[in-house]
Parts: C-alpha cells; sequence; structure tokens
C-alpha cells in the first residue's frame, strides 16, 4: 500500500497520486488568480475615471484576459483540484485512472497557456465571450476547446473514482453531501463543457478562414446556452464547498440530508436553462420563448438555493447551539469561529452571494428589467458579487483546509489569514454594490473611456464620479485582500511548518 | 457531517417545522415571481420589441442609406466624426445604423410623434444604450430590430455603443435630438 499515506489530522487514507494531482491544480489555479487580479488592479484603476490608467488597447486587452484568467482558468483549476479530493480523499479511495487525471491537467494547461498568450500577443481582443463575428485568431479557440475537453476529462475521473469506491467497498452507506454535490456540480460541467467545446469548433474554422460566419444571434443563444448554464458549476462547486467548510470549521451536520440533496438535483434540472437572460433585448426570439426561458425554469433553481440559504446556516446554528452556545437568539453567532479564516470565508460567501449576487441576478434577469441593465455596469457588479465574493471567496476559505491537509504545511502568516477573508470580501462588496449604483446611471460595462474619444461629449449624474471614485477604492483594498491570500498561498508552500506524519 | 458518508435511511428523516415553514414561503415565492414576470408582460406593456426580421448586412445597409439621403437636413461634426443629420417625417419608419465606430446618422425626431426605428449593425454585434434613459437594446447584424418608439421629452440623447466591438468601442457616440 505504498501509494497512500495516512492523514494525521483526519486520519483519512489519502491517494498520494490524487495528492498530487490536486496540489498541481490547486497551485495552477492560484497562479491564474495572481495573474487576474494584477490585471483586475490595473481595471479597475482604469475604469475609476478620475485615474484612468491604461489606454484603450490594453484595458481591452486585459480585460479579455481578466474575464479568461478568472472566470475560466482560477475557478475550473481550482474545481479540478476539488472534484478529486471530493472523490478519492473523502471516499478513502484510490483515484481511478490518475494518468487521464494527468491529460486533463496537460490539456488545460495547454489549452488555458495558449489562450493567454494569444490575448497578449494581441491576437484576440474579443473578450471572453468573443461573440461572432468579431474576429480573433484561431489558437484562441483552439485553445478553449483544448480547455473544454481537459475538464471534461477530470469530470470523467470524478465519476469513475465514484465507482471505483463503490466497487472496492471502500466506504458504507451514501455518498458525503460534498461529494453529492461535487457530483451534480460535474455532471453540470459535462453537459455544458462539451457544449462549449462543440460551439468552438464551427468558430474556430470560420476564424481559420475554412466555412462562413455563423448568425450573430444564434452564437449568442448557443454561447450562454452553455456560457450561463456553466455558471452553475461554480454555483454547485460553491455550496459543496459551503457544507464543507460548515463541518470542518464547527463541526456542523447537515439539518436534513433529503432536503440539502433534493435541492442540489434542482440545480441539475432547471438551471441550465435559465440563460436567455443574456438575450433579452435581442432580436430573434420571442417574449414567450425567453419569458419560459427565464422564469419558469429558472425559479426553480432559486428555490435550490433558497433552500441552501437555510440549510448552511441552519447546521452551523444547531452545531454551534451544541457547543454550548445557547443565549438568546444570537448568541451561537457572536461566539462563532470569526479568527477563522474558513468560518469568515465561508460567511461572507454566503452573505455575498445570497444578499448581494442572486438577488440581483434575479432582478436584473427580469424580462422589463433588464433593458435598464443590459451591457451596463450592473452586469460586471452583479457577477462580482456573484462569482467573487461567493465562489471564489469560498473556495479561498477552503484553500485555508486544503494547504495543511493535502500540501501537509501549517498555513503560513496565521494572523494575515484571520483578516484575509474580511480583506478581501467586504471591499469586494463595496465594489460590486456601487459598480452597479453606477450601472443604474447608464455607465456602460467594458467600455475604456465612458467619456468617448474625442467625438459627441456625454454628461453623467454626479453619483456616478461619486460610486466610480468608491467602486475604485475598495476594488484597490479588495486586490490587496487577494494578493494577501496568493502570498499566504505561496508562503505556506515554501516556508510553511511541515506537519509530520505520525 | 457533510464530509463522511451517510449511514441508509437519511431519505427517511422528517423535516421540521421551520424548514417545512422555510421551503413553502421560498415555494410559494418562486412562484409568484414566475407567475408575475409573464403577467407583467401583458399588465405592464414595458416590454422590449418583439417584431424583428432576417435582413442580410448589405440590403440594410442600402435601405439606410436610402433613408439618409432622402430625409437628410444637415451635417454635424465632432472630433474626427461627421455625421448627416436626417429629419425623417413622424410615423415614419427611420434607420439607425451600427458600424465599427459609428452610430449613423444623427436623427431629429418629434417629441409626441411615433416612429418605428429599424435597429441594425452592418458589421460585429453594437449595443444601443440610449442615454441618460438608460434603456439598452442590441444590435445584431444579419437582424433587423424594430423598435416602436415615441419620444416624450424635448432634449438631445446620447446614444453610447454598450456592445463591446473594437478597438475605438467607447468612442462610439451617436445622438437623438429631440425636439
Ligand atoms: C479584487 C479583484 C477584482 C477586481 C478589482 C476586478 C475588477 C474588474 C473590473 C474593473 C472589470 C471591468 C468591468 C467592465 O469595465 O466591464 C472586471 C471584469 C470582469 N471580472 Fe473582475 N475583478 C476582480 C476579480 C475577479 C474574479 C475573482 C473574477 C472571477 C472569478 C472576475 C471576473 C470578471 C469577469 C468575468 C469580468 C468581465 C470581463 C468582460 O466583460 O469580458 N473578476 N473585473
Ligand atoms: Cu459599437
Ligand atoms: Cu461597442
Amino acid at each position: 500500500m505504498s501509494d497512500f499515506r495516512t492523514c494525521s489530522i483526519t486520519g483519512l487514507k489519502v491517494h498520494l497520486p490524487a495528492e498530487k494531482l490536486i496540489k498541481i491544480n490547486a497551485v495552477t489555479a492560484i497562479v491564474f488568480l495572481l495573474v487576474g487580479g494584477i490585471l483586475g488592479l490595473l481595471l479597475v484603476l482604469t475604469r475609476w475615471q478620475a485615474v484612468h490608467l491604461l489606454p484603450p488597447e490594453f484595458f481591452y486587452r486585459f480585460l479579455t484576459l481578466h474575464g479568461i484568467a478568472m472566470l475560466v482558468a482560477w475557478i475550473i483549476f481550482w474545481e479540478m483540484a476539488a472534484l478529486y479530493l471530493t472523490s478519492a480523499i473523502l471516499l478513502n479511495s484510490r483515484l481511478a485512472v490518475p494518468w487521464v487525471g494527468w491529460l486533463q491537467y496537460l490539456l488545460m494547461l495547454v489549452g488555458g497557456g495558449l489562450v493567454a498568450v494569444i490575448i497578449l500577443l494581441g491576437g484576440a481582443d474579443v473578450m471572453f465571450t468573443s461573440y461572432v463575428p468579431l474576429k480573433a485568431d484561431p489558437l484562441y479557440y483552439l485553445g478553449i476547446i483544448l480547455f473544454a475537453v481537459g475538464a471534461i476529462l477530470g469530470c470523467v475521473v470524478f465519476f469513475a473514482t465514484l465507482v471505483v469506491a463503490k466497487t472496492e467497498g471502500t466506504y458504507s452507506g451514501s455518498l458525503p453531501l460534498v461529494t453529492y454535490g461535487a457530483a451534480a456540480a460535474a455532471i453540470i460541467a459535462i453537459i455544458t463543457l462539451s457544449h462549449g467545446a462543440i460551439v468552438f469548433i464551427p468558430t474556430l474554422l470560420w476564424s481559420a478562414g475554412l466555412i462562413p460566419p455563423m448568425d450573430a444571434e444564434v452564437y449568442r443563444l448557443i454561447f450562454w446556452g452553455f456560457g450561463h448554464s456553466s455558471q452553475q458549476i461554480n454555483v454547485c462547486t460553491m455550496v459543496a464547498v459551503w457544507y464543507m467548510l460548515g463541518t470542518l470549521t464547527v463541526g456542523s451536520t447537515p439539518v436534513n440530508e433529503k432536503v440539502c440533496r433534493t435541492a442540489f438535483v434542482l440545480y441539475i434540472l432547471f438551471i441550465n436553462i435559465a440563460s436567455e437572460h443574456h438575450i433579452l433585448v435581442d432580436p430573434g426570439f420571442s417574449a414567450a420563448h425567453k419569458s419560459w426561458n427565464t422564469s419558469y425554469f429558472m425559479h426553480l433553481a432559486v428555490l435550490a438555493s433558497m433552500i441552501h440559504a437555510f440549510s448552511v446556516p441552519a447546521a452551523l446554528e444547531v452545531a454551534l447551539r451544541k457547543k454550548g452556545y445557547t443565549r438568546g437568539t444570537f448568541e451561537w453567532l457572536k461566539k462563532a469561529p470569526w479568527g477563522n479564516p474558513g468560518f469568515s470565508a465561508l460567511f461572507l460567501s454566503l452573505v455575498g452571494f445570497g444578499f448581494l449576487g442572486g438577488t440581483t441576478g434575479v432582478i436584473f434577469g427580469t424580462e422589463q428589467l433588464n433593458i435598464l441593465s443590459h451591457n451596463n455596469l450592473r452586469i460586471p457588479g452583479h457577477f462580482h458579487a456573484t462569482v467573487v465574493a461567493g465562489t471564489t471567496l469560498a473556495f479561498m476559505g477552503a484553500t485555508y483546509y486544503v494547504l495543511p491537509l493535502i500540501f501537509q504545511r501549517e498555513v503560513a502568516f496565521p494572523w494575515l489569514a484571520k483578516i484575509q477573508p474580511y480583506l478581501f470580501g467586504i471591499p469586494i462588496m463595496v465594489f460590486s454594490t456601487f459598480m452597479m449604483v453606477a450601472g443604474g446611471f447608464g455607465v456602460s460595462r467594458r467600455s475604456a473611456d465612458m467619456y468617448g474619444s474625442g467625438g459627441f461629449s456625454v454628461e453623467y449624474s454626479p453619483i456616478v464620479d461619486i460610486s466610480l471614485s468608491i467602486m475604485g477604492i475598495s476594488g484597490v483594498v479588495a486586490c490587496l485582500g487577494g494578493a494577501a491570500f496568493c502570498v499566504i498561498a505561496v508562503a505556506t508552500l515554501i516556508i510553511g511548518k511541515k506537519i509530520e506524519a505520525k | 457531517m457533510s464530509i463522511t458518508p451517510v449511514p441508509p435511511g437519511w431519505w427517511k428523516m422528517p423535516l421540521h417545522k421551520e424548514e417545512k415553514i422555510w421551503i413553502s414561503i421560498a415555494l410559494i415565492w418562486c412562484i409568484a415571481i414566475t407567475i408575475a414576470m409573464p403577467a407583467w408582460h401583458f399588465v405592464g406593456q414595458q416590454n422590449s420589441s418583439q417584431e424583428y426580421y432576417t435582413i442580410s448586412a448589405e440590403d440594410y445597409n442600402t435601405l439606410a442609406e436610402d433613408f439618409m439621403e432622402k430625409y437628410k437636413t444637415g451635417t454635424e461634426t465632432a472630433g474626427d466624426w461627421e455625421w448627416d443629420v436626417v429629419t425623417p417625417p413622424p410615423g415614419s419608419d427611420i434607420f439607425l445604423r451600427g458600424m465599427q465606430w459609428k452610430w449613423d446618422p444623427i436623427l431629429k425626431l418629434k417629441k409626441g410623434e411615433t416612429y418605428r426605428l429599424h435597429l441594425s449593425s452592418i458589421d460585429v454585434l453594437h449595443g444601443l444604450s440610449i442615454h441618460p434613459l438608460n434603456m439598452n437594446f442590441e444590435a445584431v447584424p444579419g437582424w433587423d430590430y424594430v423598435l416602436t418608439i415615441t419620444p416624450t421629452q424635448a432634449k438631445e440623447y446620447r446614444i453610447i455603443c454598450n456592445e463591446f466591438c473594437g478597438a475605438d468601442h467607447h468612442g462610439m457616440i451617436g445622438k437623438i435630438i429631440v425636439e
């Protein structure tokens, strides 16, 4: 059994090839987070109109790369690590086919690297949405396809490992809730990423000059059909991570497994629809079509989020009350481990995603209100609340546990780790909020200069100036919080005290 | 524990009272907004237009140019740009052409009159943002998007491109004059 070690903290059997893959995916994720974060700083210093740092050419180039490095690379590399963790490690099993895992990593690295290089060379100033007929270099689309195929392979390894664990009897009973949630995410990932890989094939051929362009509206429909749905991979993984952090930080147990699991199934069944809120103010599809897509099915997925919004804090409350914090209604909350970055990240992620990201998503995705939000700063405001304050922060919190458990090192600079989730989470919520305020006054997203480039001048409400300044300052602080995370992670790997195996 | 396997029987565990209440409220709320959105489509009449046609970029361009020639009443310049100012008769079909990186023409409209605005693009995607109303619509090549509009305020509106369309996307700012 030389392929395994026994974890000195949890007693779990750790499959070494799985551990290696978790490490390499997590490290790569953090490298992309660092790159994307530096770009984020430059971008926010440009959108903060009083500073207005970058010239347009670089603003658009870096904005394209920021979207790819963050939304695609950082998040999906981290999710690959999470898939291996929740399958092999939590189930005490071996990873089914490690070489396919390595193929996953290589394809994603080559694909992601290719995309990044092409963007930096100026071959793909098209934003991560790459709407046709705006054209990028064929290698850009090729890189995306390779990346998506790699990620699909990661999901395959995950499911193969579930089968191995079951047949080899490494656990008894049903899958842990976290693994169950990860499985839901992996199912959504396989569906959406294969669609993604498929839609980019005609785009690649067109860009290479082999076939005529696809209809611009059809591209938008298909792109968001998987592009929006793939965001549910992030939601699903984030919720699974919430449950995991609840257990790791305060020892919480899901109040009712049936409820939590049903909610995950709702995600799989319904959240894949809803994607047409991206094309509510487009020609080409009837209102009936769009309303059906964006109301019925989406709200059943919203129901799932509402259920988790109850179950996650309820589990925390029950666990903390069991510890004896039973006085009054809120003693449990007051006495919660606020100095534990895993807990504070969990809590802030819950608040940011739920109150700021989720609500605004439902609002802006409404047929009529979308007219007032489409493509203005309300939109990046909304998704920095979901995917940054929500998903990214949750993943950061979980990383504080991956470092000791998988990398077997004590987290470096514990004093900094203690405040890092606050330093990142609170400003990013402020940043998102004031982005949305500015958007409400008609400031466009993806604009290198909201005052134009020498033609007609534009006037904005004075509130816009203030909002963008608050957005700018809080964005810079959030970058410090993000940098603190990267510094802690890297320092832990280099100088963190080794945890000796017992 | 959510990270350890669960013994059989979890499916039979009854829901707590609080859970039942919460899920019921959430479900009712979801049903309510699910009904509210389509309902408001009919009651509110504040919807995006549902009138659109496919048209090749060349054909659309021809129509737009004919339109501009027919009703041209002047020109205007700002920076390196020059526009035709076009004053179409009330009730007519009017064109707003998006192209890299210009909205053509400058439309002069009458307050209180209704026009059928044909919005499209002859190259890549553009976004029509009517400022300061903050109303936003997508201009898609190959599609003629017909917005029936009745300006209610005499004012100079800016039209800002808010769909990324290349190097000078931020410079793509046009004008609608309502008098
Ligand atoms: C402190 C960290 C961050 C800062 C300061 C920041 C800042 C910004 C800014 C200023 C924009 C441009 C908005 C616009 O003009 O349209 C932007 C866009 C974006 N950001 Fe971030 N960001 C941060 C972190 C993240 C993270 C962690 C993610 C993803 C997980 C992310 C995903 C995106 C995406 C997808 C876009 C849109 C790109 C596009 O429009 O094509 N950001 N960000
Ligand atoms: Cu444009
Ligand atoms: Cu544009």
